[in-house]
C-alpha cells in the first residue's frame, strides 16, 4: 500500500467515524442504527487485505472512542477484528463466493453485535440483552445490507482494489 | 501486527475503565475529543438541511391530529394553572409565616447552560449523550440535564466544551422522585427489559398512585447533603399500578416525557452558588 493510498484509505474512515458518530447513529429504523464505519471497515478489509483492514480499524474506531466519550479502545477492538477477519475472507475463501459483501456484511454486523455486547457486559455496563442482541440487532443487519452497496462502490472508487492477494496455504490431507 | 493492535486496545481500554474522567488517560481523551469536536460539528452542520427537511415532512402527517389533541391539552392546561396560581401564591405566604427552610429547587436555584447534542449513542450498548458544553463553561460531573419536556440524566464526564451525559433510561441511574398528585415517594430507575421505560420503585402499598398521575423529581437537604437532582423536575407520567401479595412495593411503570433517542438540544443545570 503506497502512502498517498494509505492516506486516502486513512481519510475514507475518518469521514465515515465522523458521519457515524454525528448523523446516522440518531437514525432508528424499526429500532435498528446503520453502521456506516462498520460497513466501510468491511469494505476496507475486502478490498485492501487483512492487515490494512485491522489498522484502519482500530483507527476508525478510536475516532468514535474519542467522539462520544466512550471507554477507549472499546470499539477499536470491535473493528480492529472485524477488519482483519474481513481481509483474511477476502484473502482465503471469498474469491469462489457469489456476493462476498453481503455476507461478510451480515456475519460481520451481527458478530460484531454481540462481541460489543459481550465487551460492554464484561465491564458492567447495563444493557438490555433482548434490546441489544434481537430488537436491534436484525435491522441493523438489513439496514447495514441496503448501505454495504453504495459505502463499497465509494470506498472502491477512491481506495482501489489490491489486485494481488497472497494465496491461502494449502493443506493436503492425508488418510 | 494486528495482535500488537488487539493489545494495544485491550490496554487502552483497561487504562480508560480504571482511570475514568481524572486520570491521565482522561486527559488525553478530553484533548482527543476537543481537537476531532470542530470536525463532528462540520458534518453535523452539512447534515442539518437534509435532517430539518426529513423532520418537517414527518411533521406533516402528523400534524392535523397533534393539532386536535393539543388544543384539548391547552384547554386543560389553562384551567389548572389557574388553580397552581392560587396555590403557589397561598404557599408563598404559608413559606413566608412559617419561615420554612428548603433544598435547591428547579428552577429558581439553578440556571440553565443551553447545549447542542453533539453524538448521539452509537449502538444499543450506549445510554449517553455528549453535549456541546464542558468545563469551559462551568459543568462538572453530576450536573443535572433536562430538557424542555422533563429530565435528561445527569453529567457523568466532563471535557474542556464537551460533556457526556448518562440518560434516564441507563440502568444504573436512580433519581428520588414523588407523585405530583399525592406526594407517593419512589425512585424512578430504568424499567429491566425494556428500551426507555421507568419505573417508580420503592412505593409503599398504602399509597395512592394512579394512572397518568405526574412524576416528578423529590429533591431532598438532609445534614449538609443534597439530592443531584434538584425537585420539581418533570419525569414522566404513570402508565400502569400493580400490586401482588408478596411484592413489598408497588409496581408503578412511568413513561418518560422525553423522548431520549431524539435529543437535539438540552439545558446542563448549573448551581447558582456556584461561582461563574
Amino acid at each position: 500500500m503506497t502512502a498517498g493510498l494509505a492516506l486516502r484509505a486513512a481519510a475514507v474512515v475518518f469521514v465515515a467515524a465522523l458521519f457515524q458518530a454525528a448523523i446516522f447513529s440518531s437514525f432508528s429504523i424499526y429500532a435498528g442504527t446503520p453502521d456506516v464505519l462498520l460497513v466501510t471497515v468491511i469494505s476496507l478489509g475486502l478490498l485492501r487485505g487483512s492487515v490494512p483492514g485491522a489498522v484502519l480499524g482500530f483507527a476508525g474506531g478510536l475516532v468514535v472512542d474519542l467522539l462520544t466519550l466512550e471507554t477507549l479502545g472499546l470499539t477499536s477492538l470491535v473493528l480492529t477484528l472485524v477488519g482483519f477477519w474481513a481481509g483474511r475472507y477476502a484473502e482465503t475463501t471469498a474469491r469462489g463466493r457469489l456476493m462476498p459483501l453481503f455476507l461478510a456484511v451480515g456475519v460481520m454486523t451481527v458478530l460484531a453485535g454481540f462481541f460489543a455486547f459481550a465487551l460492554h457486559y464484561m465491564l458492567g455496563d447495563s444493557v438490555v440483552v433482548r434490546h441489544a442482541l434481537f430488537t436491534t440487532l436484525w435491522p441493523a443487519v438489513l439496514l447495514n445490507l441496503i448501505v454495504a452497496v453504495p459505502v463499497h462502490a465509494l470506498v472502491r472508487t477512491l481506495v482501489g482494489k489490491r489486485t494481488t492477494f497472497q494465496p491461502a496455504g494449502q493443506v493436503e490431507l492425508v488418510a | 501486527m494486528v495482535g500488537i493492535l488487539v493489545v494495544l486496545a485491550l490496554m487502552l481500554i483497561s487504562l480508560s475503565f480504571r482511570s475514568g474522567s481524572d486520570g491521565s488517560l482522561g486527559g488525553i481523551h478530553a484533548a482527543g475529543a476537543t481537537v476531532l469536536r470542530p470536525f463532528a460539528v462540520g458534518v453535523e452542520r452539512v447534515a442539518q438541511p437534509f435532517r430539518d427537511a426529513y423532520n418537517w415532512v414527518d411533521s406533516l402527517f402528523a400534524a392535523r391530529s397533534e393539532a386536535e389533541r393539543l388544543r384539548q391539552e391547552v384547554e386543560d392546561l389553562r384551567q389548572r394553572a389557574i388553580q397552581n396560581e392560587f396555590a403557589r401564591q397561598q404557599n408563598l405566604t404559608l413559606r413566608a409565616l412559617l419561615e420554612y427552610r428548603d433544598g435547591p429547587s428547579f428552577p429558581g436555584d439553578f440556571h440553565g447552560l443551553p447545549a447542542e447534542v453533539t453524538t448521539r449513542p452509537t449502538g444499543a450498548f450506549t445510554q449517553a449523550v455528549v453535549v456541546a458544553v464542558g468545563s469551559d463553561d462551568g459543568v462538572r460531573v453530576n450536573d443535572p440535564v433536562v430538557a424542555p419536556e422533563g429530565l435528561v440524566g445527569i453529567v457523568t464526564r466532563v471535557a474542556p466544551g464537551l460533556s457526556r451525559v448518562q440518560l434516564l433510561s441507563d440502568q444504573q441511574l436512580a433519581v428520588p422522585s414523588l407523585d405530583l398528585r399525592t406526594s407517593a415517594s419512589g425512585i424512578v430507575r430504568h424499567a429491566r427489559g425494556t428500551r426507555e421505560t421507568l419505573v417508580l420503585d420503592r412505593v409503599r402499598k398504602e399509597d395512592r398512585v394512579r394512572v397518568g398521575d405526574e412524576i416528578v423529581t423529590a429533591g431532598w437537604a438532609a445534614s449538609g447533603f443534597s439530592s443531584l437532582y434538584p425537585k420539581g423536575i418533570p419525569v414522566g407520567a404513570v402508565t400502569s399500578v400493580g400490586q401482588t401479595d408478596t411484592d413489598l412495593y408497588q409496581q408503578v411503570q412511568v413513561d418518560p416525557y422525553v423522548d431520549f433517542g431524539a435529543l437535539d438540544a438540552v439545558l446542563v443545570l448549573i448551581p447558582e452558588t456556584r461561582p461563574r
